[in-house]
């Protein structure tokens, strides 16, 4: 009788964000669908007030049904027949229950038998998802796949297959190959053109996530002979056609409910979605986007349960004649976690809001003109959510996985056993700073927007705000923190080198991340007192982390890169 | 065809998670420290109800509770899962009644619902655990019962056929309809609120409930499905004399907390040798084996 949302008070708080308003009415164009529609919101409030509903059935789904399933889950998962996934029967429970919940689709407009939940209160979603089960989440989460098709495709697609999707159906994204991992500008599987003008697939595709899902995006090579990502184009394929089959699935360390599948396409039927040679360029950049942004959200689901069950843990476990909990070095351990969470939660939703501010805007300009002032904002908040995402997969994946490490660590000797829930959420953190781009690859993301000052404006522009006399001192530290950051810059910038500046890159990245969380948690706190320790905690923690990088910056000779065995190139 | 489906429903104190003040000094149970929720096998026959609805296309799910106006979040609990309207029964003249009383009224009630090709209740109610009213309304309405339900398999050709959960096991049975069922803990659990559904039906009330709320009466003249009945013992042209506690023969004497001790408890050396004798003598005076 557990709920995963009425028992974390800290998700009200942030669905309860000031610029909710303005995505609500942007995102219900006004509230125009409250008469057209039985379940469409009425104003403002109603629409809060159905998100928190419709939260509240996902936390207790997730608490009563999801968690319950995880350790079965984990243990049996799924299987190959016949060239078919089977999934674990908790997962299938949990399926069924999302299902008739109608929590699939949740994103997706009305007339295509959406929720029209903004993304702010869908990524909440998949946070409480994941903290009951992360493996399940990227069953549930690939429901995101639906938004490229509403970005990208016909009508006809979309009338075809995103009405589908909110019915329940599965998708997946098919990317990856052998021989293209994070570099997918090498993907192969060919896709040929016939006579009437319909496509085909034939290859193979490899590590994809609930490969045997109903309806496939697909990523191809449309173009003969040409070797890049420009000949590379996207398609949908309808599982209901057949010409696909799972070969095998992974036997992977983590997230084990969630088939790895390797993919085999033989003449599959397949229809483009947009335009030819647009796949990677275009539509798998959004894809991608949305996918780091729901990796991030299940960051900080396993932050949460790597949390509570080291709480819980601490609590208990009693030694030397007092609970665990009381000694400063288990205590300080906890805080610090707890501040990782709520640092992490604090800068997805920032990212989120802003995700939703500039694909509100997208999707209007496609009914009507923008107004110059709407336009501003657009690229605004474009621009904001390009710079967060990177940061907020990035820092929040590092972060669970550190959360997971110490979960581990105040259980102690129980902890490395398989008894308890910690080290299956080790096992299951441990992919978040991979898949999606590992962390490295969201640093190759983020720091164009540290050398082009996105980061920087974000800090000032939040540094203007007023705070309590009582947080004056934390952010006179997090001014500090700062100038460290931007003499940082200055220094790494001023050598000229590509190869230095990408040496240095994740310590600038991680720099603006810890300053960015600091204020998104101060400003948590002007808010609701709540967040006030978690401040606190984090920006000591953040302060030394900064000053750390800022001494290396500073005390680095650019001539030792040479010891790390890279060769630099003096830039003219 | 679809057919017209029936759940009987109450709305409960949460007798379990206890706490110290759950009973007055009077004996009574105090509900005002206890949650009230959904009774736990109403929920499980609600699932038989709205599965009969997706295997029956066009079927109709109507919940009918007894208790005061709050009693209408039993119904809208039941609308957020898939029933199709509900009634609130809800007369002071019901106060007190035993389940006598209870399944009169009820079963007036069924009369004025119409026609019902199946009425679905839970076993028993979690705050007096009688599991008499679901057969005292079938026999006030001259229907079949059947009880202990754990799966309703059909309801077709005018026959229901059900599997129930018996002591040794469990049996198939079957019986014409119209006909009770009353459904067991141990059938499937009740599929979760749905997401438009509870967006749909979160402005459903009960007129009383919205009496000097001119928004939400407003509300509820533009949105008619919106509106639960809520129906007294006149609309339902019941005999006051059988209704509440002029109706209810039961008269509670007295009431009294049981507390559990165990009075056989033993402690056992855990040694190999104490534990076999243990066992041996377990199995000698047939407690186990």
């Amino acid at each position: 009788m557990a709920n995963f949302y009425t028992d974390n008070p800290s998700l009200k708080h942030h669905l309860e964000h000031p610029m909710m308003e303005k995505i609500v009415e942007l995102k219900e164009r006004n509230f125009a669908d409250a008469d057209k529609y039985d379940y469409a919101p009425q104003d403002f409030a109603d629409a809060m007030d159905s998100y928190d509903r419709v939260l509240e059935i996902v936390g207790e789904i997730c608490g009563d049904v999801v968690a319950e399933n995880a350790e079965d889950v984990d243990h049996n998962g799924p299987r190959v027949e016949n060239g078919r996934v089977i999934y674990a029967e908790g997962t299938q429970k949990n399926l069924d229950a999302c299902r008739k919940a109608g929590l699939m689709g949740m994103a997706m407009p009305r007339r295509l038998g959406g929720l029209n939940f903004p993304i702010t209160p869908y990524i909440m979603a998949a946070d409480i998802v994941s903290r009951a089960d992360a493996g399940f989440e990227n069953l549930w989460g690939l429901q995101d796949c639906a938004e490229t098709v509403y970005e990208f495709a016909s009508e006809e697609q979309k009338e075809k297959y995103i009405p589908r999707v909110c019915a329940g159906e599965t998708m997946s994204m098919d990317l990856t190959e052998p021989d293209a991992g994070s570099d997918l500008q090498s993907v192969m599987l060919k896709a040929t053109q016939k006579e009437d003008g319909s496509w085909v697939l034939n290859g193979v595709k490899r590590f994809i996530t609930n490969g045997d899902s109903d309806i496939h995006l697909v990523l191809a090579r449309s173009e003969a002979g040409t070797k890049d990502g420009r000949g590379l184009s996207m398609f949908i394929y309808d599982k209901r056609n057949g010409g696909v089959n799972v070969r095998r699935i992974e036997n992977k360390m983590g997230i084990k409910g969630s088939p790895t599948c390797e993919l085999v396409y033989k003449d599959a039927p397949a229809e483009l979605v947009g335009t030819q040679r647009m796949g990677l360029i275009k539509y798998v950049m959004a894809l991608m986007n949305g996918a780091r942004l729901g990796i991030a959200a299940q960051s900080v689901g396993l932050s949460e349960q790597a949390y509570r069950e080291a709480l819980a843990y601490a609590k208990d476990r009693k030694q030397f004649g007092k609970a665990i909990i009381e000694f400063p070095a288990v205590s300080e351990m906890l805080a610090i976690m707890k501040a990782k969470l709520d640092a992490s939660r604090a800068l997805l939703y920032a990212c989120a809001r802003y995700v939703d501010m500039y694909k509100v805007y997208d999707d209007i300009a496609k009914e009507r003109k923008l107004t110059i002032e709407e336009k501003k904002e657009q690229k605004y908040y474009s621009k904001l959510a390009d710079a967060y995402t990177p940061l907020a997969k990035g820092m929040t994946s590092e972060f669970c996985n550190q959360n997971a490490y110490d979960c581990i660590q105040i259980h102690g000797g129980s902890g490395f056993m398989k008894d308890y829930a910690c080290e299956r959420i080790y096992r299951d953190a441990r992919i978040t700073s991979i898949y999606e781009g590992t962390t490295q690859l969201q640093t190759v993301a983020a720091i164009r927007h540290v050398s082009t000052g996105t980061y920087l404006d974000s800090i000032n522009e939040m540094a203007k705000a007023e705070v309590v006399a009582e947080d004056q001192d934390v952010k006179n530290t997090l001014v500090f923190m700062t100038q460290q950051y931007a003499a940082a810059i200055e220094l790494v910038e001023g050598v000229g080198s590509t190869a230095f500046r990408d040496f240095m890159a994740r310590r600038l990245v991680e720099m603006a991340g810890h300053i960015i969380m600091g204020y998104l948690l101060l400003e948590d706190t002007q808010r609701n007192g709540e967040f006030r320790d978690s401040l606190h905690v984090y920006v000591n923690y953040g302060q030394a982390e900064v000053a750390r990088h800022a001494d290396f910056i500073t005390n680095f000779k650019p001539g030792d890169l040479a010891y790390y065995g890279i060769a630099t190139e003096k830039e003219a | 065809m679809g057919l017209n489906i029936i759940v009987l429903a109450k709305q409960v104190p949460d007798t379990r998670n206890v706490g110290k003040d759950a009973m007055k000094a009077d004996g009574t149970v105090n509900r005002a420290a206890l949650p009230a929720i959904f009774n736990p096998e109403d929920l499980n026959a609600l699932e038989q109800a709205l599965k009969l609805k997706e295997m029956y296309p066009g079927s109709k799910v109507t919940v009918l509770t007894m208790g005061p106006a709050r009693a209408a979040e039993i119904v809208r609990e039941g609308l957020y899962r898939g029933a199709d309207w509900g009634v609130v029964l809800s007369d002071r003249a019901f106060a007190g009644s035993d389940t006598l009383a209870t399944s009169y009224a009820l079963s007036a009630a069924l009369r004025k619902l119409g026609k019902a090709d199946i009425i679905i209740g839970g076993r028993q109610a979690i705050d007096g655990d009688t599991a008499q009213v679901g057969p005292q309304v079938a026999e006030k309405l001259g229907l079949p019962q059947v009880t202990y339900a754990e799966d309703i398999i059909s309801a077709e050709d005018g026959k229901v056929t059900v599997k129930r959960r018996i002591e040794s096991g469990v049996e198939t049975v079957t019986a014409p309809l119209p006909a009770v069922v009353t459904v067991n803990g141990s059938a499937a659990p009740c599929r979760p609120r749905n997401a438009k559904a509870v967006q749909k039906y979160k402005y459903a009330a009960v007129p009383s409930e919205v009496a000097g709320d001119e928004k939400k009466k407003e509300m509820l003249e533009k949105r008619p499905y919106l509106v639960i009945g809520e129906w007294t013992a006149n609309d339902v042209d019941a005999d006051l004399a059988q209704c509440g506690l002029a109706g209810s023969p039961t008269k509670v004497k007295q009431i009294e907390n049981i507390v559990f001790v165990a009075k056989e408890a033993r402690k056992v050396e855990a040694e190999d040798a104490a534990l076999e004798d243990f066992i041996k003598e377990l199995i000698a005076n047939h407690t186990i084996g």
